[in-house]
């Protein structure tokens, strides 16, 4: 069994190598290569849970040493996988929502005459994806995190004949960077510290690493969580990425790249637990952004961009929940999951309603979608109900769960947080149903009385796009419940995460009672302002806020200011010095020698006689000086 | 006689041959002039090898003699190849050597 590991990283891989170097006799077929390759990784995956399934909990983890990769002396970095319960999690959601975002993408990019490129770059996603979590050590977990970092940037810029895609692209490489940092940083402190950075040896000897030091790994390996999984404040990357095609939204959303960082949080969740001023650090970044991003995608009417808001503000409740420890682990990953499923098909949903509305994302210019395109409209309304936490769906239970272990936390943090998971909740009900009705209810905006023939011709899409949104609906509504019945998800996990059951101060059924409450009010409230009253086709002007979060909140002013801005006049000065001084001085220097050669140039005139000349005064000089030393 | 007047000779002749070197512009007479220069300094070997009672310099007088001749050999043919390309014996025309 441990041999079928490699197969898992091997059939992307494979895809993305054959497609991007096949060229163009694969143009026709290729992209059914792409599909099938990705399905094939997640028929491995699916062989290997079953197999796991069958095993003692203790002995379910699997290894397969590839090859030593770099073996000096006392740094030895292997190519090795390891395969335990919280990888094979993630497996199975990249493949098998990978997979479906695939075949979604065969329609979508139909009419794309890069096609071909693009499949070979989602299979390299997956790829990068897939070696991220099965590493066993962080060297090759790096390895990976930057290959989704390679492949994000390819896919973002993928219609790079659009400025505004190649610099969201960069935008998006550029931020990573400054997390990626952060890991390399976190792999060195590892090494200095444990001698080592493979999983094994670090995570179960971190007690033994001190406090200080083990703070200072979680610190650098939160900011690069952060920049993975757009956490303030390093979130800015994560609107403009909405410049891609819409299946790669669904990608990053969904299975790969956002959800790395809580991984990285989760898998090296025993340095947390021993730096606890780290965890603090991580539960607030966490509750930053999960207000960060509900209040972004409330202003935007971008339906792309209101999701992207959304999806920051659910891994906002990741982070936090990873951040609270072995109480929160657990759902953390759960949350993941579910959110894989809905954030999955809400993406693919927008990416079928533009599909159908010659690409227009402007919501107040849609309207009344929901008799033009059933099926759409069924299973967005599915993935909408399982986001704001509907009683019964996926989202109901995750993140009950979180807000309760958020409560539990304790003390006045634990109020505090329990406030912030519930009125994230609240807003998250807000924003999705302003989406929700704007879209697919209330009157047909999109109709321009006098010109019909500029109308878009709203319609349904075609059989390769609503199969996958099908099938992720299913998830949406099922995947929660069959996780919380008998706690199984959480028992399947705890070998890896362990876990402790948090003693919230309220309790539980009061907590629930609590989340749905917020959850109508906030339903309530969008209705009040979008389903009652007509939507205006042009924004009105809004309030300071809704100025301000239209901006996402300032982020690009800010890291302007703070960032950009300095750098420019460092850079500015810089050339300076360097045209000025270090330029004047090599100039100068050339320009003096060259005066001078330019003078002692004219003793070379040609004429025999006066080089004849100078040696004869070179003769004399010599003698005179012969006799004068004699002299003397 | 004394041999020294034979050193004052030899001086007067090499100052006629430097002088002949540096003003003639002729290439056939500033040979003739450098060939001047040679035999004079030949001249100063053999008169302090009488001086001195020795044989060493009248023994470099030979080397010089010989290695003369070569060079004789050699700058004839220059000078006829520079005549023959620019017909011109004049050393002032070859001035080509410049920048």
């Amino acid at each position: 069994m441990e041999s079928l590991i490699g197969l898992l990283v091997g059939f992307p891989l494979l895809g993305a190598a054959v497609l991007l170097c096949g060229g163009k006799r694969l143009d026709r077929t290729g992209h059914w290569l792409g599909v099938l390759l990705a399905g094939a990784s997640f028929v491995v995956g699916a062989v290997l849970f079953s197999d796991m399934l069958g095993k003692n909990a203790d002995e379910r983890a699997l290894h397969q040493h590839l090859f030593s990769w770099v073996p000096v002396e006392s740094f030895q970095a292997d190519v090795a996988f390891q395969l335990d319960q919280l990888a094979m999690t993630f497996v199975l959601l990249i493949t098998g929502v990978g997979t479906l975002i695939h075949i979604y993408s065969v329609g979508y990019m139909e009419h794309d005459e890069r096609r071909r490129r693009f499949f070979g770059y989602l299979n390299l996603f997956l790829a990068a994806m897939l070696l991220l979590v099965l590493a066993d050590n962080y060297l090759l977990l790096y390895v990976g995190w930057e290959g989704v970092g390679l492949a994000s940037y390819l896919l973002i810029g993928f219609w790079q004949h659009k400025p505004s895609a190649a610099v969201a692209a960069k935008k998006a490489f550029l931020v990573n960077r400054v997390g990626d940092a952060g890991l390399a940083i976190a792999i060195f402190l590892m090494f200095t510290t444990f001698g080592s950075f493979a999983f094994a040896p670090v995570l179960s000897n971190a007690t033994e690493g001190g406090e200080g030091k083990l703070t200072a790994i979680g610190l650098v390996l939160l900011l690069a969580a952060c920049g993975k999984s757009a956490q303030v404040p390093l979130q800015s990357w994560l609107g403009d990425a909405m410049e891609g095609p819409t299946p790669v939204s669904a990608l990053i959303h969904a299975a790969t790249m956002v959800t790395a960082g809580v991984y990285l949080i989760t898998r090296s969740g025993a340095i947390f637990n021993a730096a606890p001023d780290a965890q603090t650090a991580v539960v607030v970044v966490g509750a930053v952004t999960l207000l960060f991003g509900a209040i972004v995608g409330c202003a935007k009417d971008d339906i792309k961009k209101a999701l992207a808001g959304s999806t920051m503000s659910q891994i906002g409740y990741m982070v936090l929940a990873a951040g609270l420890g072995p109480i929160g682990y657990a759902f953390a990953i759960m949350h993941l999951v579910t959110h894989g499923f809905f954030k999955a098909g809400l993406f693919l949903g927008a990416g079928s309603v533009m599909h159908g509305m010659n690409d227009e994302v402007d919501m107040r210019k849609y309207g009344g979608l929901r008799k033009y395109m059933p099926v759409t409209f069924v299973t967005f309304g599915l993935g909408y109900l399982a986001i704001i936490g509907f009683p019964g769906l996926s989202g109901f239970f995750s993140k009950d769960q979180i807000i309760e272990a958020a409560f539990a936390k304790g003390g006045t943090q634990g109020w505090i947080l329990g406030a912030v998971t519930l009125l994230g909740a609240a807003i998250t009900a807000y924003y999705m149903t302003r989406v929700m009705l704007m879209t697919f209810f209330g009157d047909e905006r999109w109709r321009r009385p006098g010109q019909e023939s500029a109308e878009p011709h709203p319609h349904e899409s075609p059989r390769s796009m609503t199969v996958p949104m099908i099938v992720l609906a299913f998830g949406s509504v099922f995947a929660g419940g069959l996780f919380k019945v008998g706690d199984s998800f959480v028992h399947w996990l705890e070998p890896v995460t362990q876990f402790e059951h948090g003693h919230s101060p309220l309790s539980a059924s009061v907590v629930t009672g609590a989340t749905v409450v917020t959850m109508l009010i906030g339903v309530g409230a969008a209705w009040l302002q979008y389903g009652r009253r007509p939507v205006p086709v042009t924004a009105p002007r809004g309030s300071l806020l809704t100025r301000a979060a239209r901006r996402d909140l300032l982020q690009d002013d800010i890291n302007d200011i703070a960032l950009v801005k300095p750098g420019e006049y460092l850079t500015r000065g810089l050339v300076y010095v360097d045209n000025k001084v270090v330029d004047g001085v090599v100039n100068g220097t050339a320009a003096t020698f060259g005066g001078l050669s330019g003078r002692t140039r004219r003793l070379q005139n040609g004429f025999v006689r006066s080089y004849a000349v100078s040696m004869f005064g070179g003769a004399a000089v010599l003698v005179a000086a012969t006799l004068l030393m004699r002299a003397v | 006689m004394s041999p020294v007047n034979y050193v004052y000779l030899a001086a007067l002749l090499f100052t006629i041959g430097a002088v002949g070197v540096l003003v003639r512009r002729n290439a056939i007479v500033v040979f003739m002039c450098v060939e001047l220069m040679l035999n004079a300094a030949n001249l100063t070997l053999v008169a302090f090898s009488r001086i001195h009672g020795n044989l060493d310099g009248q023994i470099m007088a030979f080397f010089v003699m010989v290695v003369a001749a070569a060079e004789v050999v050699v700058g004839l043919a220059i000078i006829v190849m520079v005549y023959r390309s620019r017909h011109s014996a004049s050393v002032d025309d070859a001035s080509l050597m410049k920048l």
